[in-house]
């Protein structure tokens, strides 16, 4: 009945009068729906879009007195200081390396992972590896650094416990810059390689049995069907989440950037966002810190589309 | 077919493959029973770093020094009353949300669809959402872990996908007994929903645990403090003041297996309840897949 009286309307030919009028009815008829709506919306316009507001005091001075509307103009006085800074290489440096670092090496483990897992036939143990490697996803970022900062001590920690039975000299890797990038990374891999492993696992269950069965009378070998069968099955998994992962170069987690790293090492740690709550929040440099947010925001939106666009004129897979 | 004649045969690749995972696994626990082997093994064992995979000179006084801080038990409690209260308030929001959503018939509903996947590209950054935090009065109160934070778009779009996929039937019942949209919300959809209800759910209750963030940016009294606060303080910080008075008998305890005894007991709660409760988070993370 719905559908019968949407067409109809669509073929009747809309002055603006009757188009208010449709226009109120569906709000009128869809109210219960809207009030039920009414607490998401309000918290996208308060924590969503508010903020995005208030990155116009990138363009002032903001004072916290005075609030935004009454802050003076600036204009682009904070982007052109953070542009001169030699901050801002250093910075986008360290973002962009720590994310492409991330991706190129935390991308492939789940995928091995799931190929791997895929070819145990004893369920036992498969069900035994997952349920194990999905755990460290669900640790807090404070107790997988604090384990990192505990393992790696060069005192009690267990790695100098192994450098010691090997003869070898302890080393402080925490306070190395060259080391932060690895251990950053190895510690993402360690934390979310397993739980990554799901999305695949499940595509791989979905390829269709009778493409091996074809496969094997054709005489291809396990190799040849892995990569025949098996990984253009999962492509277009492995597609969207590469965007994603690419998506999130520049916006890379804040929190555990911030918790591994320590001023000996910020030549390589300090990124965009860590520098952003320095400068704003611990220092009260509102309007530069925001001025760093905002360029953050427009790059990684820059990423993300251009990720996506390239995807889908060669891989038919996209986001949107 | 295939199958069978795999099952028969134990070749090098998969004997590598078996080895592999066994890797995987034991790199997964071995962090977490080394931990354990500290924060129990006498002083000496940890001074001369010593200890490889079992405790030596087994004792319980980290525990004991640990417990006694009234640190961790204040910020026990904050951190149960963020989930408590956070969690289901966060999954009522986001399933009423959801639910809305993926009705067509509802006015705006593209117009709200788009203005929510679009936050998952761009958002407003950490210091405007400071601002309105703190211009809402929110700093440094209760309700700045639970707030700011309450939606996730991820689990709102995952919850949506799967209200999109209940059969209109069930709703229909509702419409011919004279239910609103509401009524139907509550009363049908709701009780038919307990599994992905539970998985967002256990999502949220998960997120605001290990929630670090917002009581770093937010929270400046240490009387609201969550856990993840009061362990990095503890753990990276070495704000060890319970050590200088602690003398559990006569004796101070090392920072080491204290440290690890604190990461212990701020983590074992997730441990022991995750295995009962890992096939909800697998669908979550499955529901999530089918369409983002």
């Amino acid at each position: 009945m719905e559908s019968a009286r949407a067409s109809t309307e669509r073929t009747v030919p809309l002055t603006a009068a009757r188009s208010r009028a449709t226009f109120l009815k569906r709000l009128g008829r869809s109210k219960y729906l809207l009030i039920l709506f009414l607490p998401c919306l309000v918290y996208y316009v308060l924590f969503k879009y508010l903020p995005m507001f208030g990155l116009v005091i990138s363009f002032k001075d903001y004072n916290l007195f005075r609030g935004v509307w009454a802050s003076n103009w600036v204009g682009l006085k904070y982007y052109r200081m953070f542009f001169e800074s030699p901050d801002f290489l250093k910075l986008f440096r360290n973002t962009f390396l720590l994310g492409v670092y991330n991706v190129v090496f935390g991308f492939p483990m789940p995928v091995v992972l799931a190929l791997c897992l895929n070819e145990v036939r004893q369920a036992l143990f498969k069900r035994f590896v997952q349920t194990v490697s999905y755990v460290p996803h669900f640790i807090s970022n404070v107790v997988v650094v604090g384990m990192v900062v505990m393992l790696l001590s060069p005192t009690t920690g267990v790695v100098a416990h192994f450098f010691k039975l090997l003869g070898w000299q302890p080393v402080n890797f925490l306070v190395q810059p060259e080391w932060f990038r690895p251990i950053y990374v190895i510690a993402d891999i360690w934390q979310h390689a397993g739980w990554g492993s799901i999305i695949y696992l499940a595509a791989l269950t979905a390829i269709d049995p009778q493409l091996y069965e074809a496969a094997e009378i054709d005489g291809a070998s396990r190799w040849k069907q892995l990569w025949n069968v098996t990984i253009p099955g999962i492509m277009p998994a492995m597609v969207i989440m590469l965007l994603l992962n690419i998506g999130h170069i520049i916006d890379i987690g804040f929190e555990k950037v911030f918790l591994l790293m320590n001023p000996a090492t910020y030549e390589t740690a300090d990124i965009f966002s860590t520098f952003v709550y320095r400068m704003g929040l611990t220092l009260g440099n509102y309007s530069y810190g925001t001025a760093v947010d905002l360029f953050t925001g427009v790059v990684s939106l820059i990423f993300i589309c251009t990720a996506n666009y390239v995807s889908r004129k060669v891989s038919d897979t996209s986001l949107w | 077919m295939v199958r069978t004649r795999l099952r028969r045969k134990w070749t090098l690749p998969r004997l590598l493959i078996a080895l592999f995972l066994l890797a995987v696994t034991a790199a997964t626990v071995y962090p977490f029973l080394y931990m354990i082997s500290v924060s129990l093994s006498g002083d000496v064992y940890v001074i001369k770093n010593e200890i490889s995979l079992l405790p030596k000179g087994v004792n319980f006084r980290a525990y004991e020094v640990v417990l006694q801080d009234a640190r961790i038990w204040t910020s026990y409690r904050n951190t149960i009353l963020y989930v408590g209260i956070g969690a289901p308030l966060s999954l009522l929001v986001t399933a009423a949300g959801a639910y809305s959503l993926s009705k067509k018939e509802m006015a705006f509903n593209k117009t709200f669809t788009l203005m929510i996947v679009f936050t998952m590209f761009f958002n407003g950054g950490m210091i405007p959402t400071f601002l309105v935090v703190k211009s809402l009065g929110l700093v440094d109160s209760f309700w700045s872990m639970i707030v700011p934070s309450a939606i996730s778009t991820w689990n709102l779009i995952i919850m949506r996908t799967f209200f999109l996929g209940l059969p209109k039937e069930l709703e229909e019942s509702g419409k011919l007994d004279g239910l609103t949209e509401i009524g139907i919300f509550a009363r049908i959809v709701l009780p038919l929903s307990t599994a992905s209800l539970a998985t967002i759910g256990l999502f949220y209750a998960v997120g605001i645990w290990n929630n670090f963030y917002s009581a770093l940016l937010y929270l400046r009294n240490d009387q609201l403090y969550p856990l993840q606060v009061v362990l990095r303080n503890i753990v990276m910080a070495s704000q060890m003041v319970l050590n200088g008075g602690s003398n559990v008998g006569d004796n101070q305890v090392l920072d080491e297996p204290l440290k690890y005894a604190t990461i212990i007991v701020s983590t074992v709660p997730m441990l022991l309840v995750y295995p009962f409760l890992q096939k909800y988070f697998v669908k979550g993370a499955l529901i999530g897949s089918v369409k983002g």
